[in-house]
């Protein structure tokens, strides 16, 4: 009987420990993430306090009188809807371009031999490394010739050739897929682009999510390129229109903050949907190179 | 026999075709889009030219201009390269360290970590504005915060000596987005060599040395390469907050050549200033490559991939 209660009592001690260290390391947890978005709070702070209230001291996290007209006024003064219009227009063409070219490409990659694979595979590689900046003069000068300046032709182009961060990721997912599936398809008769679009395309979704999203967040974010191919206010996309509210409010903080976390908002939405494929992603790519 | 040979063949010509059919695409848009851009900015980069005339070739002339003739050209490598210095080991050694934190087997781990990826994903653009608006030297909330302890908090963006490190510590936060890596890295170390460590009575600072710091040493590796890219590429923070300025203390090469290229149209020396950019980068690369061979724990089987 006392051995029974020695070790009834020690495994209290140790549960008791256990709860201890877990409430320390949470509460370290939880006030190391406050101080990291105290930024974002601080942000939807400003955002709905009043041209006066931002200034005052000591400073308040919410305004007695939240000014929510605030984001009003950021969607009339400037045609937020159209710049967020326009980034999604551009999205929607280079989704569709991405997922028109990266299965194919990958496909050939991951499935189908043929001399010179391992060259083109290598330069697919490659090109991950070059920065843009290297090739923007000469593209620039190609579309000024085509005439193509100040339209989203060299912003949605290049995703119809599929971008290679994706191409590779597919790879990759298509490579975890057994062989057995195309062969036992071949034998049913299903040709070989068969395969692709009918057995290991509709497998792949969960690798495409993410191609989706990505180019969702890229497209949503990417300011070097607008800024360079598009001149006119009515084609800008959301962060050139960020960028340019600047220069109008320069010193109207509050609405400065309602501007960026306007545009900030969809991306985080997204991110909350698809963190999980989103971070795994990254994480596979980033490992391996 | 014969006719089995000639049919698999028949099939290997067939499948090759498709193989090609397949990443044509991808060839189209290399050849366009990366190969001939590349090397018409080799071409450019010896002529003079403002894209609204005809190159004329002139040598190596935009390269003595750089070295000889431009101040500008010295201040933009020695910002980017102060910027790399301050931000590379604090991007990395932060990076590691979240990771680590966000390795712990607690409950509910995965939300921490969906928070402090958050400023991974939002905008370069984004991110300028709203730190712009935390370190404004009389009204923003650092200042203000600093100024109740009683300390007169610098100009931040706005003081030349403040200016760079300002930028630097921005990318602090945004160290969530290669937290997760180390953190898949560290997930791939085997259980198995921590509980044979444990057994053999190596305490915990041992076996973090010497198992959890070698086995992450290629993801760090690769990570060092990725991110030491990525800050030699520092724009945009530049281009929104500070322009350059002030003193061009934080005139960032990219600035430059955007200067060059998109703004003066001096295309012809603007492509020979992103070329110089380019060997440096590679130049790098190289070296800690070279250096790698000391440094990286090669585990043998999947590491080396």
């Amino acid at each position: 009987m006392k051995t029974e209660t020695t070790f009834e009592a020690m495994k209290r001690a140790h549960r008791r420990r256990q709860i201890t260290t877990s409430v320390v390391t949470h509460s370290f947890m939880i006030l190391l993430s406050v101080i990291f978005l105290l930024p974002i709070f601080w942000m939807f702070s400003t955002a709905i306090k009043s041209r006066w209230d931002i200034f005052l001291w000591p400073p308040v996290l919410f305004p007695e009188v939240p000014q929510w007209v605030n984001f009003r006024d950021v969607f009339t003064r400037v045609p937020m809807f159209r710049f967020i219009g326009n980034t999604f227009y551009l999205i929607v063409l280079k989704t569709i371009g991405e997922l028109l070219a990266v299965p194919l490409i990958a496909y050939g990659f991951a499935r189908l031999k043929f001399p010179g694979k391992g060259i083109f595979f290598m330069l697919v590689i490659s090109t991950m490394m070059i920065p843009l900046q290297t090739k923007l003069i000469p593209l620039y000068s190609m579309y000024v010739k085509a005439g193509m300046i100040d339209t989203y032709w060299p912003l949605v182009l290049p995703a119809f050739s599929g971008t290679p961060f994706f191409i590779f990721l597919l790879i990759q997912y298509m490579k975890t897929m057994p062989r057995d599936l195309d062969d036992a398809a071949k034998i049913d008769g299903v040709g070989t682009f068969g395969i692709l679009y009918r057995i290991l395309l509709p497998l792949c979704i969960p690798a495409l999510t993410i191609i989706v999203t990505y180019t969702f967040l890229w497209t949503w974010n990417e300011f070097l390129q607008p800024l360079i191919y598009l001149n006119s206010y009515e084609k800008f996309t959301i962060q050139m229109g960020l960028e340019m509210f600047k220069g109008i409010w320069s010193v109207e903080w509050n609405l400065l903050m309602a501007a960026t976390l306007s545009t900030m908002t969809p991306v985080l939405v997204m991110y909350f949907f698809a963190q999980k494929h989103l971070i795994g992603g990254i994480a596979s790519v980033g490992m391996k190179g | 026999m014969v006719t089995k040979q000639v049919k698999r063949s028949k099939a290997a010509v067939k499948e090759a075709l498709c193989g090609y059919l397949s990443i044509s695409p991808w060839v189209l848009g290399f050849i366009v889009l990366t190969f001939i851009p590349i090397l018409s900015t080799i071409y450019y980069s010896f002529t003079r030219w403002t894209m609204m005339d005809k190159p004329v070739w002139i040598g190596l002339e935009n390269y003595i201009h750089m070295f000889t003739k431009e101040p500008l050209f010295y201040q933009s490598v020695k910002a980017t390269a102060l910027y790399v210095l301050m931000s590379l080991p604090v991007i990395l050694i932060f990076g590691v360290l979240l990771s680590l934190l966000l390795n712990m087997k607690i409950k509910g781990m995965n939300f921490y970590r969906t928070l402090f990826y958050i400023p991974a994903v939002i905008s370069g653009v984004s991110i300028a504005m709203l730190w712009t608006w935390l370190l404004q030297p009389d009204v923003g909330i650092v200042n203000s915060v600093l100024s109740f302890f009683g300390i007169q908090g610098p100009k931040w963006f706005w003081d030349p000596k403040w200016a760079l490190p300002s930028v630097a510590s921005m990318s602090l936060w945004k160290v969530g987005g290669s937290a997760v890596i180390y953190l898949a890295g560290l997930q791939n170390i085997p259980p198995q060599l921590y509980e044979a460590a444990r057994i053999d009575g190596a305490g915990k600072l041992r076996i973090f040395f010497k198992i959890t710091i070698p086995l992450l040493t290629p993801t760090l590796f690769f990570q060092l390469i990725i991110q030491m890219i990525e800050a030699f590429k520092v724009f945009t923070e530049a281009y929104v907050i500070t322009k350059g300025g002030p003193l061009k203390a934080t005139y960032f090469y990219l600035l430059y050549f955007y200067e060059e290229g998109f703004q003066h149209f001096n295309t012809g020396y603007a492509s020979a200033l992103i070329l110089i950019l380019v060997v440096i980068i590679m130049a790098m690369t190289m070296f800690v490559n070279y250096t790698s061979k000391r440094w990286v724990y090669y585990e043998g089987e999947d590491k080396a991939r």
